[in-house]
């Protein structure tokens, strides 16, 4: 049976992949348009700070689908293409040449954008920031064995890229305008083990300190730090967080709060668009609250619940939030958002950086950080799925068998 | 069709039930199991990204990677949850005695 309808996404990005996916795994026929604005295919982007800036791995490697599986999955790719409206009451999308492709079932998976740093010299030739596959081609091709790096920002891009550019032989230097690192998503535990962490790998890192200005002849040279000391540097990263690309879909109309308003199922306020990812304001019933994240798992999950919803599978999306980082040797994973606990339980070794610290409310896990030990936090993760109840001391008792408590 | 070689990897007491140990057999790496008992055996990489999956976690008869969360059946291989979409290689297993061999074709 033909299928004569076309559904189009807007963002060849991780969500957008994943809901191009989701229509095929479902066995929709119908035309799939997936739109990106960059030259690439849709890609993951945990490697950029990592893999790809070290230049182990090649762009292809991070493409969610390579060229000859899009082609038999019949997925129509339009790259280098930006939509510039969305015409709801024609049903048709608008690109920035003019084209209107028209669409029966559309899904919004544009994603964040940096943060600009609101400081004079920030767009010299030497400031960076890390968000795309171009970003970490530029820092790559800027990187010189024996530069000074200023990573302005001490949040998860700014700690992996400091810990990348310090593995290329750069000199790191971290400023962090709180008084502690990663301060928006860890606990203060947390943030004192990677400051002595990053501290131990050879990495400056400055609490409670911004940059004034950014200075050179031409390219970046230095750095002006608000006292008026300055730091020579050829290279400055700037991770200070992302804004969600909801300008789209706040033209046409779309309820925005934080992101795009969707229900459990990636729906939006309107009954043909969904959306998914990054850009995102949705329910998780887990947590009892609306939330937007920027994570991988999210994009993923969520984009797969987008996709079904466009085949009207109605199938609610409500994960346990899950992150993870790698700087220099240590995984970090963290499952939860750590924002209420009565009690806090560390299994292992905090000195030998191999640790879980799981976070309880009322004798359930609420949240849990592990560093080396992603075992220990997966079973931490379905102890909390399943609301078992535990102890801090079994927790903590090395003789304690993880999986044991999931039988309760 | 190829011939299949056994070869001992591991004793039967060092793989507790629902959990996982890496081996090598020559350049492979292969991840063995314990399914209530039974022994399995699958490629020890994570189809989805380079990862050990023996670091990974057993629930009944799944080994979810330790990395991005993706799972596969232990007893055929096939991946069950993205982001894996290929399906594990597996390999056959037997016991004998207190050790177990695994088969890796000639």
């Amino acid at each position: 049976m033909s299928d004569d309808r076309t559904f189009v996404i807007i963002g060849a990005s991780q969500a957008g992949g994943w809901v191009a996916q989701t229509l095929r795994n479902e066995g929709f026929e119908g035309n799939v348009i997936l739109l990106g604005e960059e030259p690439y295919l849709p890609y993951e982007r945990p490697p950029l700070s990592k893999a790809a800036l070290l230049g182990e791995v090649t762009v292809d490697s991070t493409y969610f689908w390579q060229a000859d599986a899009l082609e038999e999955a019949k997925i129509d790719v339009c790259l280098n293409t930006r939509v510039t409206a969305i015409d709801r009451d024609a049903k048709e999308v608008v690109t920035e040449n003019g084209d209107r492709i028209a669409y029966d079932k559309l899904a919004i998976t544009t994603g964040a954008r940096v943060r600009k740093l609101p400081i004079d010299g920030a767009d010299l030739p030497g400031v960076f920031y890390l968000r795309t596959m171009e970003d970490t081609l530029a820092i790559r091709d800027a990187v010189q064995e024996g530069a000074t790096a200023m990573i302005v920002g001490g949040g998860w891009i700014g700690l992996e890229c400091a810990a990348t550019l310090t593995k290329l032989g750069c000199k790191s230097i971290v400023v962090e305008a709180a008084d502690r690192l990663c301060g928006r998503a860890v606990t203060p535990e947390i943030s004192d083990w990677m400051l002595k962490f990053h501290t131990g790998n050879d990495v400056d890192v400055r609490l409670s300190t911004g940059i004034e200005k950014f200075e050179g002849n031409g390219k970046l040279e230095r750095a002006v730090l608000p006292g008026g000391d300055t730091i020579d540097c050829s290279i400055a990263v700037v991770g200070i967080g992302v804004i969600p690309n909801v300008e789209l879909a706040q033209e046409a109309g779309l309820k925005i709060d934080n992101g795009i308003v969707v229900d459990e199922c990636a729906r939006t306020s309107d009954p043909d668009i969904v959306a998914a990812g990054d850009v995102t304001n949705h329910p998780n019933d887990l947590l009892g609250r609306r939330i937007r994240l920027e994570s991988y798992e999210n994009a993923q999950n969520q984009g797969i619940v987008a996709g079904k919803a466009m085949l009207d599978n109605t199938e609610p999306y409500s994960d346990i939030p899950w992150f993870w980082s790698d700087q220099f040797d240590a995984n970090l994973q963290m499952i939860g958002l750590p924002q209420d606990w009565d009690e806090t339980a560390t299994r292992g070794d905090v000195e030998s950086n191999e640790f879980v610290t799981f976070y309880l409310k009322s004798g359930v896990i609420d949240s849990a950080i592990s560093v080396n030990n992603p075992r220990d936090l997966r079973v931490g993760k379905r102890l909390m799925q399943g609301q078992k109840q535990v102890t801090a001391a079994e927790l903590e008792d090395p003789e304690t068998k993880m999986q044991a408590l999931l039988k309760r | 069709m190829s011939e299949i070689e056994y070869h001992p990897v591991a004793k039967t007491d060092e793989i507790p039930e629902e959990d996982v140990k890496g081996v090598f057999v020559g350049d492979e790496e292969i991840a063995v199991y314990n399914v209530e008992g039974e022994f399995f055996a699958t490629h020890g990489i994570c189809t989805h990204e380079n990862v050990g999956l023996a670091d990974g976690f057993v629930e009944g008869d799944l080994i979810e990677c330790p990395l991005h969360s993706a799972c596969f059946e232990i007893k055929t291989g096939k991946a069950v949850n993205p982001p894996a979409e290929i399906d594990l290689k597996t390999y056959p297993v037997k016991v004998e005695g207190d050790t177990i061999y695994v088969g890796i074709e000639k």
